[in-house]
């Protein structure tokens, strides 16, 4: 991949939009060779540009309403700053980009730690996105941080879903609260916050099996599971983190509505994002829904989970789009 | 959501073009960009979408606008009519091997659903082919999975072969080997999930492909997929010999372009789709369907196609000469709306009920003023609804109807007069000529209609 790469290194880094100008992509990562080049070629700032960037953005999975959104606003900022030069453009699309992640806030995407007790982290998405993948890298990760973790084995409906997880709790070495097949999900996971303040754990990873979000009565059971855990936790503000898959399209914007509305979904781990897929719709997400990214998952060993960066994020975008 | 915005949209379209004989350059501009922002948010790939747009465009242009239609329902129905051609027009069976043993090849990326639809295929093939299917475990990458296809097959009964973590290639030929022996004559091959671009796995499925000679390649793609499935898909398509797709997670709110564009780039069938978590919810995959699906103006579409289809002929005829008879009462008039209701809660509907377009605003007229209309008559007693005239006659009784359905007096009185002219009008048409029904029916009646009518006077003999 290496686009993203450990670049966050200083997590409570504010991410203002201003600092990160594309010149210093450009420096470190090499080019921005498939912008440049539509942006070198093309003599002036007209409507077939822009069709071209509305090209770019769609490909990306942004979706066509934040798209049009966004290209009208760099329309009306054209005019406003009165650019005529294409290569100045550039530098405006990569600003807007950060105000429409950004938009005005200071996205702090670390994880909300309990300082008196345990912390609970429970992970929700449609099926096949890579919940208890996923679970297993971030078990790794805070392991790493010198917390003690432990697993919930809380989707008790797909096949073999327990022993994936249980498999991961092996290989990190942390243990995992799971019952037989078929079991009750939310008994499972009430138990494992039993044990887990019993025996001082730090943080407590819970697995969900995964749910297409039209199906009414598994969301049901979504919003129960959500609120044994809230009640567990004397409703202190715990993480939910929708896990989507960076191939989904504008599905995505569906999902992160509906997910939220049963579940306090406060982060989104983009999985996949080491295929060709960008993962475009969390832009959409954000910007229609304001849940911002907080992981993205790059691979399929443990150490391939990394904060998000939106910076590396929106270099990705760009990258390799329009080669041959 | 956004879906919404578009369906008002192209509605709107819809409206500012009417009225002219054909299809004008301008009118197909305009409902197509409308085509167009409706296939993005479907996920259909942008450069597919181009492709598709700009050869629909050529087809339409000069194009004679169909009776009834309006030019922008004529675009819709052209677009339609090639989506569906470009989608298949009919579902595609599997190929399997009559005398011998069928090898199917399951491939695709990470979560798409492999394992299950391994399983929900080999219960689907032993069930309508009366075959006797294995499923080889060849995923010794991720963790559990062996165990999930194994857990799959207990369910259903259908052995697994596994031999553990062992090298994919050895457990396929041994695998092959075995199912001989058994007397299988279905293999089935559940491989890991793997990406497109990760030369060294797709190096592994090529060399599986080579060793198993599988009938079937079957590429598994989530429905959810976005701009990327063109990638994953011709990437799968290059490096082996795809025979089909199955869309996965068709039961979700996806409207699923991820087909269109496989379609279109590999020209690689959809054979199946996954409609449930179950594992007998596996579907023969109906291209049609999907086509209206993707373009999402099924209720346009509806005003336009639909009308004869989900109405059943029979009633619909014997209402037909009810109202050539001049006997049309409130029972048929609930009848006709029960109808209505099965169609669809359109209220363009209406129009098809003759007279009814007369009746203030027919646009204006929301579903919710349906179920006035059916609370007046349901207030009426059996009498009062097979003779009309009794209320016509009666302010008591028009008082009474309207007290009992919570209607004011001028709303059953607007009933009223509706049925009375629908009755007119009838006892008119007993009169005139066909050419002039047809010529009437181009102004008031939905295209479908007008020839259900034709169909009924064939059946009573013409006139």
């Amino acid at each position: 991949m290496g686009l993203f790469q450990k670049f966050f290194q200083n997590k409570e880094r504010k991410q203002k939009a201003e600092k990160y100008k594309i010149g210093m992509m450009k420096t470190r990562q090499g080019s921005l060779s498939s912008l440049k080049d539509i942006l070198t070629k093309s003599k002036a700032i007209n409507e077939d540009l822009f069709s071209k960037l509305e090209e770019i953005f769609i490909m990306a999975d942004i979706g066509i309403d934040t798209v049009i959104e966004f290209i009208e606003e760099l329309k009306d900022s054209v005019k406003t700053l009165q650019i005529t030069d294409p290569l100045q453009l550039e530098n405006l699309i990569v600003d807007k980009m950060f105000e429409l992640y950004l938009k005005d806030e200071i996205i702090n995407t670390n994880i909300r730690y309990n300082q008196n007790g345990l912390t609970i982290i429970l992970f929700v998405g449609v099926n096949g996105t890579g919940k208890t993948t996923t679970i297993g890298k971030m078990a790794f990760k805070i392991k790493q941080e010198g917390k003690s973790v432990m697993l919930a084995a809380g989707d008790t409906f797909r096949a073999g879903a327990i022993n994936q997880l249980k498999v991961f709790g092996e290989r990190v070495g942390v243990p995992v609260i799971a019952k037989e097949a078929g079991s009750d999900p939310s008994s499972v996971i009430y138990d494992a916050i039993q044990i887990a303040k019993k025996d001082k754990v730090d943080v407590l990873l819970v697995d969900t099996a995964g749910r297409l979000q039209n199906k009414v009565n598994l969301m049901n059971e979504l919003n129960k599971i959500s609120r044994i855990i809230k009640r567990e936790t004397n409703n202190q503000p715990y993480e939910t983190y929708l896990v989507i898959d960076a191939t989904t399209g504008q599905n995505g914007l569906s999902q992160a509505k509906i997910f939220s509305e049963v579940t306090d979904v406060s982060g989104i781990v983009l999985t996949k994002l080491d295929g060709t897929a960008k993962g475009g719709i969390v832009l959409a997400i954000r910007n229609k829904l304001g849940i911002p990214i907080s992981f993205v998952g790059l691979g399929e060993k443990l150490e391939d989970l990394e904060y998000f960066d939106i910076e590396n994020y929106i270099y990705g975008l760009f990258a390799d789009f329009f080669q041959g | 959501m956004a879906f919404e915005n578009l369906t008002s949209r192209f509605q709107m379209a819809l409206r500012r073009i009417t009225g002219k004989a054909r299809l004008t350059e301008s009118d197909i501009d305009q409902m197509m960009r409308e085509v167009r922002l409706s296939l993005l948010e479907a996920d259909v790939n942008y450069k597919v979408v181009k492709e598709f747009t700009d050869e629909v465009k050529q087809q339409a242009y000069g194009e004679k606008i169909l009776k009834g239609l309006n030019p922008g329902q004529q675009v819709v129905k052209i677009v339609s009519d090639e989506l569906t051609k470009l989608m298949g027009e009919t579902a595609s069976e599997l190929k399997l091997n009559p005398s011998g043993t069928t090898v199917i090849l399951m491939v695709g990326l990470q979560g798409a659903g492999k394992t299950t639809t391994a399983g929900k295929l080999a219960n689907y093939i032993r069930k309508n082919h009366d075959k006797n299917p294995i499923l080889i475990a060849a995923d010794i990458y991720r963790p559990a999975a062996i165990e999930q296809l194994q857990t799959v097959g207990a369910q259903l009964k259908i052995p697994v072969f596994e031999m553990g973590k062992t090298n994919p290639i050895q457990i396929v030929r041994e695998g092959l080997d075995y199912a001989k022996t058994q007397g299988h004559n279905v293999v089935i091959i559940d491989t890991a999930g793997r990406l497109h671009i990760d030369d060294q796995m797709m190096d592994e499925i090529r060399e599986i492909e080579v060793i198993s000679k599988p009938n079937e390649v079957l590429l598994t793609v989530d429905a959810m997929t976005g701009q990327d499935a063109v990638n994953v898909a011709k990437s799968f398509h290059e490096a082996l010999h795809l025979t089909g797709c199955v869309l996965t997670k068709l039961d979700g709110d996806t409207r699923g372009g991820a087909a269109l564009s496989i379609r279109k780039i590999t020209d690689v069938p959809i054979k199946f789709s996954g409609t449930g978590e179950k594992l007998t919810e596996i579907e023969v995959f109906h291209p049609e369907r999907m086509a209206s699906r993707i373009l999402g103006m099924g209720d346009i579409m509806s005003l336009v196609e639909k009308a004869t289809a989900e109405i059943d002929e029979a009633e619909a005829m014997s209402m037909m000469e009810k109202m050539m008879s001049g006997q049309f009462d409130y029972n048929d008039l609930l009848k006709q709306m029960k109808m209505m209701k099965r169609m669809g809660k359109f209220s363009g509907l209406l129009k098809m009920i003759p007279g009814m377009s007369t009746m203030a605003n027919v646009d204006q007229i929301d579903d919710s003023q349906l179920a006035y209309i059916e609370a007046i008559i349901n207030s009426m007693t059996k009498a009062e609804r097979k003779n009309p005239e009794l209320i016509e006659r009666s302010s008591s009784r028009r008082n009474r109807i309207s007290e009992g359905c919570g209607r004011s007096t001028t709303e059953v009185s607007r009933l009223i007069s509706t049925l009375d002219k629908q009755r007119k009008m009838m006892r008119q048409l007993q009169n005139m000529n066909p050419q002039n029904i047809q010529n009437m029916a181009q102004g008031t009646y939905q295209p479908r209609e007008s020839r259900a009518m034709r169909r009924a006077k064939k059946k009573s003999g013409g006139y």
